[in-house]
């Protein structure tokens, strides 16, 4: 059977007996520090295996063979900056992805919104916008949606231009087809898109209260109080002290019985205020900010 | 003998039945981590972890992001996650599919070789296709050990095949023998009992 070979591992000629794992560390530690001072990219806090993966993946596209090589072309080629920009961000993301948890949402999230005038909602780190949709989707049929203003922010350009204008591939809409029944959708899903442009053009009514914004967060400061903050699948991607400093942020830009929502795997481990949350029953992961 | 700090193990089609022998085959006193890494569909819940729970007196663990290494202790990769090594802890990524699959076992090999050169086991159990293949040549060439499942003893027989290919000097066992042969070769380790794994 062949072994095809697609995805970024150290070369055999680089992957030597002697490789020093404290050495790597030190050449990724100064190439991340370089790439801050001279482009403005922060990534020296980012999860070290998945970052050492991607750089990885850039070394060997380039024909490179270790990370000094590497940072040496990065300082002085920013061309290779930005295909290395492209590897190490990483947007993947579906519409109602865990549809257990849009369903405990609106089991038992929904209620509590209910008593409020106006709800003000973040989803920080929402890449190309599916999660965004989908809320949005799910507050109209519970009738919340006009009392809703969405802040969907992201660091990366690039997918929150994506995000704004609502295009998505029709190849996936079977997928999220089946995630929406399986998160307790009330209407057709095929009600909220047209086809077009090759994709499918969701509903402009559906981002009428949303407002897209950049938002770098770990370097910005909170902008608003919330009464929910969803930031799924975006600190896995930190070390435990960027995702304590994070953390941080969110108590601070929580009102009072705000809600807190984090990916199906995550956890508030590393939040300096993990006593001030209690988890809602089940296994998602919904906290409500009660100190 | 060198020490062992991690055992990964990697399955496919036919995992469930390899796995259950596995797990039940080791002894409570088993003090390195092993992490498992099962291909499983998009949807599939926590049912892994406790069915292989009810196999063993060792901790049988979901996976969250961040999960620290312990003696004593099995971890499970959850569905529709990449789940790498780091020093002391286990991160998850949602990247990209690799080959088809999320979780992969190469991403987690790869990882585990990089986290514990020298100190690694990689087992690759059966599969219907060649996922853990290269992860397990990085581990051997990390000063690593490899262990595949005997393919005649396999249900899926592609998966060790394809890393015996890759990795002909890994140890070739039937599946009943593995867990002997994992005690035997982590046994510097395990015999001290309390051996944290470092970081
Ligand atoms: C894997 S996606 C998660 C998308 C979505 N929340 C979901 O769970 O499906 C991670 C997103 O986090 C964004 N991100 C990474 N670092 C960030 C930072 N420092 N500030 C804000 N967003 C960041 C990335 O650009 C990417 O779009």
């Amino acid at each position: 059977m062949a072994v095809q070979v697609d995805d970024a591992v150290p070369s055999a000629a680089a992957a030597v007996s002697r490789y020093d794992p404290e050495l790597e560390r030190i050449e990724i530690e100064l190439l991340l520090e370089g790439i801050y001072r001279s482009y403005g990219f922060d990534f020296r806090s980012y999860a070290y295996a998945s970052i050492r993966r991607r750089l990885w993946k850039r070394i060997e596209a380039e024909g490179l063979h270790d990370v000094s090589e590497l940072q040496a072309r990065v300082l002085h080629e920013p061309q290779i900056m930005e295909r290395l920009l492209l590897d190490l961000s990483i947007n993947v993301t579906a519409m109602f992805r865990d549809p257990s948890f849009y369903r405990a949402f609106r089991e038992r999230v929904i209620p509590i919104l209910r008593t409020y005038p106006f709800i003000r909602l973040w989803h920080a780190g929402c890449a190309t916008g599916e999660e965004v949709y989908s809320m949005a989707i799910l507050l109209q049929e519970e009738g919340l949606y006009e009392r809703c203003r969405i802040y969907a922010t992201d660091i990366n350009e690039v997918v929150l231009q994506t995000a704004k204008e609502g295009i998505f591939p029709l190849d996936r809409m079977q997928e999220y087809t089946e995630n929406y029944i399986a998160a307790g959708g009330k209407r057709a899903f095929s009600d909220y898109y047209v086809a077009k442009y090759g994709g499918v053009l969701f509903s402009p009514s559906l981002t009428k209260n949303v407002v897209f914004s950049l938002h770098n967060l770990v370097t910005d400061r909170s902008f608003a109080e919330f009464n929910v903050i969803l930031c799924r699948n975006v600190l896995i991607y930190f070390d435990k002290t960027l995702q304590a400093k994070v953390h941080g942020l969110f108590y601070d830009s929580l009102a009072m019985f705000g809600i807190l929502v984090l990916g199906s795997k995550e956890s508030l481990r590393f939040s300096p205020k993990v006593e001030c949350y209690e988890q809602f029953n089940g296994p998602e992961k919904i906290f409500r900010k009660a100190r | 003998m060198s020490e062992i700090s991690l055992v990964v193990v990697g399955a496919s089609w036919g995992g469930l039945t390899a796995l259950s022998q596995l797990v039940a085959g080791l002894p409570g006193d088993f003090a390195v981590p092993l992490a498992v890494v099962q291909h499983r569909s998009w949807h599939a819940d926590n049912l892994l972890a406790s069915l292989l729970q009810d196999l063993t007196p060792l901790r049988v663990v979901d996976v969250e992001d961040k999960e620290p290494l312990e003696p004593r202790s099995i971890y499970i990769a959850p569905a529709n996650y990449h789940m790498m090594v780091d020093d002391g802890y286990l991160s998850l990524t949602t990247d990209p599919m690799v080959r088809f699959s999320r979780p992969s076992i190469d991403v987690t090999f790869v990882s585990a070789g990089d986290a514990y050169p020298g100190a690694t086991v990689g087992v690759v159990l059966t599969g219907a296709n060649d996922d853990g293949a290269r992860g397990l040549r990085h581990i051997v060439d990390r000063g690593g050990r490899a262990v595949v499942q005997d393919p005649a003893t396999a249900e899926g027989k592609a998966m060790p095949s394809a890393a015996l290919l890759l990795v002909p000097e890994a140890d070739v066992l039937p599946l009943n023998e593995i867990a002997a042969h994992l005690v035997s070769i982590t046994a510097s380790a395990s015999s001290r009992g309390e051996r944290k794994v470092k970081g």
